[in-house]
């Protein structure tokens, strides 16, 4: 898995740039001029509190919504996702925040649907031993892919659909918040395997809550606020900065909990 | 992942876990006895299958055999299969619509207006029967296709586009026969023949029989020795050659008492086909994949780059064209195009018979034999009371109480298999 896949775009090209992305749903505005670019071989955390539209830019960027208005550059060419084929085909892969499995089929189906192999004769075979090898190399604990979907917990439901977004060998991976679910163990699984994803030179955005896994992975952090570009943050920034980007405000619950506890350290420190 | 190594290499040489088979939580099962076992658990998990249909089907035949012992004689049986060919066929298209959790409720109509067609389009008209037939079928196929167009533009629910498609076809049909009423298909045509006598001859039907074991075993050995090749686990020989086996003295019996008479009619023939192919194109295709993805969760689906549309569009087309075909045959089988065709139980009968075989109302779930098991429980109900000389409306009111019986099933097993994480 570490060699450089023959289709992804030069290290350090933009594989994705937005240019003005907007979208409204009626009167609300969740997404108001977003401009951010994911280059090949970098890891770009999308951050921000809930409603701040993360989800529908991904939606956006997988074909699921149409923008209201702005650009999309994959590979450097323009392109209009028309819907998730169009998105698939060119590359984009993403897990959803809301998994988008069927539950009805079983592990084996979910993984391979819509790009099944054999249309006209389904290969079983094949597409049960590619399962496992990606179910596997993800370290995934699944009892059996021959189970409806229904019976697998929510971190293995999880751990289908990241190794779903690893079938087709992507440009790009997005991931919308891929741990929300996971045990420690997965959750460290995880973040390799988006490093791995790294340096087979793919571009990998990811959204996430946990600021140790975003601070751990992400090469750039991307915060949104209120559907708009709130900054674009190193991952060595400090927590304050961070908080007060995805916040919009310096003075605020979480600075005031951590400067209390800074106070409590500074002053326990001084009391040897 | 954590270690250097890679991910499967880590395990020892000697005799390495199966693929499939590394989770020491799960119990497998092993041999006959295990694959019994594994039924049973799946059957009180809610994953029913065909056992009620087939349970229920006992039970119909042991009481009207006690009540008249002429119900199981092999020339009734034959004409039961005559009379089940017709919704039969109507039915499988009914299980394409219920996989995609819609309804067609026009079916009746559907196949009184398609025999109306070929009634004036072959006798009054003159075309060859053929050209009528296709032209039956065509319109039949447009009619699904303007059904899923009012779904997938207009956002018309199915079930009152197909209502309102119930009463217009009804109006077409009798506009057609308005002048004669019906319409005489000749006797000793070969469409009529078909319906109503022509059987398969004896040594073809054991052939069809012997071949349909031959290929369940050679696919399913294929199958294994891929899965061993490639280190997965695999069933034991015995329960293929016993599948098999179960196959060729099962079917071969029947053909062996139906051939005691009249032999198996090509009309059910010609059912049985639709249900095989149907079964395969459903299970086998990534068409049928996607169909069943659709029925279970239609955003998943189209997030997946399935092009959901086209997926309704064929399940509406599907299924009136069977429609149609199933008025041509019910035309054949009574050699008359009538006002009356298509009209009465047709419709429901259609829908119930894909319940009772266990295809969910609920979407995503069921099976073309659902089509078959199913009509051969209507029609045996309604064939049994006939030898008794019962009336039409303890008929209906029996059936009426499968199909609830049926659909109590459906909701129950659902929701145990909701409970036991199946759904
Ligand atoms: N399909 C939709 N219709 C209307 N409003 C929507 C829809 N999807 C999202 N929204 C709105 O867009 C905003 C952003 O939502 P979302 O992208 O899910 O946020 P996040 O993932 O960052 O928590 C919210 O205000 C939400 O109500
Ligand atoms: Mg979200």
């Amino acid at each position: 898995m570490n060699n450089v896949s023959e289709n992804a775009v030069p290290h350090g090209e933009p594989v994705l740039s937005l240019r003005g992305i907007s979208k409204h749903f009626g009167a609300v505005s969740a997404l108001s001029e977003i401009a951010f670019d994911v280059h090949a071989g970098e890891v770009v955390a999308l951050v921000g509190d809930n409603g701040a539209g993360k989800s529908t830019l991904v939606k956006i960027l997988a074909g699921v919504h149409q923008p209201s208005a702005g650009e999309i550059f994959f590979a450097g060419k323009p392109v209009r996702l028309a819907d998730p084929s169009t998105a698939i085909d060119l590359g984009i892969a993403t897990v959803f925040q809301d998994l988008a499995l069927c539950e009805n089929l079983d592990v084996v189906a979910n993984i391979f649907l819509g790009r099944e192999q054999g249309p006209w004769h389904l290969d079983e075979v094949s597409m049960e031993i590619r399962a496992w090898t990606l179910l596997n190399e993800l370290s995934a604990r699944i009892p059996s892919v021959r189970e409806p979907i229904a019976s697998l917990s929510g971190g293995q439901r999880q751990t289908v659909a990241i190794a779903r977004s690893l079938l087709l060998d992507p440009k790009l991976i997005m991931l919308d918040e891929p741990t929300a679910a996971l045990g420690v163990a997965q959750t460290a699984e995880v973040l390799d395997l988006i490093e791995r994803v790294r340096a087979r030179g793919l571009g990998v955005l990811m959204i996430s809550h946990n600021m140790e896994d975003v601070r751990a992975v992400a090469d750039r952090i991307v915060v949104l606020r209120l559907g708009r570009n709130n900054g674009i943050l190193a991952p060595d920034a400090s927590n304050e900065e961070l908080v007060s980007a995805i916040t919009g405000a310096s003075e605020n619950s979480v600075t005031r909990r951590a400067g209390r506890r800074a106070q409590l350290e500074r002053s326990s420190e001084a009391r040897p | 992942m954590s270690q250097p190594q890679d991910g499967v290499s880590d395990t020892p040489l000697l005799d390495p876990p199966l693929l499939d088979r590394a989770d020491v939580r799960v119990k497998h099962a092993t041999g006959i006895g295990g694959a019994l076992e594994a039924f049973v658990t799946r059957v009180r998990s809610g994953d029913l299958g065909f056992l009620p249909v087939i349970i229920g089907l006992l039970i119909i035949c042991t009481v009207f055999q006690i009540l008249n012992p002429v119900f199981l004689s092999s020339s009734n049986l034959a004409n039961l299969l005559f009379d089940s060919s017709t919704i039969g066929v109507i039915s499988l298209g009914i299980v394409c619509v219920l996989m995609v959790a819609q309804i067609d409720l026009s079916v009746g109509s559907v196949s009184g207006f398609a025999s109306a067609l070929v009634g004036t389009l072959w006798v009054n008209q003159g075309w060859p029967v053929p050209l009528a037939i296709l032209a039956a079928l065509v319109i039949g196929a447009l009619i699904g296709a303007a059904y899923a167009f009012l779904f997938n533009w207009l956002g018309m629910p199915s079930f009152v586009s197909t209502l309102s498609g119930l009463l217009a076809f009804l109006g077409l049909q009798l506009y057609i026969l308005r002048s004669t009423g019906s319409i005489n298909l000749p006797f000793g045509s070969p469409l009529v023949s078909f319906g109503q006598l022509l059987t398969v001859p004896g040594w073809l039907a054991y052939a069809l029989v012997a071949l349909a074991a031959v290929g369940v075993f050679l696919t399913n050995y294929r199958t294994e020795q891929r899965r061993k090749a490639s280190g997965l686990s695999t069933q034991p020989m015995a329960a293929i050659a016993t599948k098999a086996l179960a196959i060729f003295i099962g079917l071969g019996f029947i053909v062996f008492y139906l051939n005691k008479t009249r032999g198996v009619p090509w009309i059910f023939g010609l059912f049985v086909g639709l249900v095989v192919a149907m079964n395969y194109a459903l299970k086998q295709t990534k068409w049928g994949r996607s169909l069943t993805a659709v029925g279970g969760n239609p955003e998943a689906a189209r997030r997946s780059g399935i092009n959901v549309r086209r997926i309704y569009m064929s399940a509406f087309m599907i299924c009136s064209t069977l429609a149609a075909l199933g008025g041509v045959l019910a035309a054949a089988r009574l050699a008359s195009a009538s006002q009356q065709a298509g009209t009465g139980d047709v419709n429901l009968n259609a829908i119930a018979a894909a319940v009772i075989g266990g295809t969910s109302l609920f979407g995503g779930r069921g099976s073309a034999y659902s089509a078959l098991l199913g009509i051969i429980v209507i029609e045996a109900i309604s064939s049994g009371l006939t030898l008794l000389d019962l009336s039409s409306s303890l008929r209906y009111m029996i059936t009426g109480a499968v199909l609830a019986i049926a659909v109590i099933v459906d909701s129950l097993s659902r929701r145990s298999r909701m409970a036991n994480g199946r759904a």
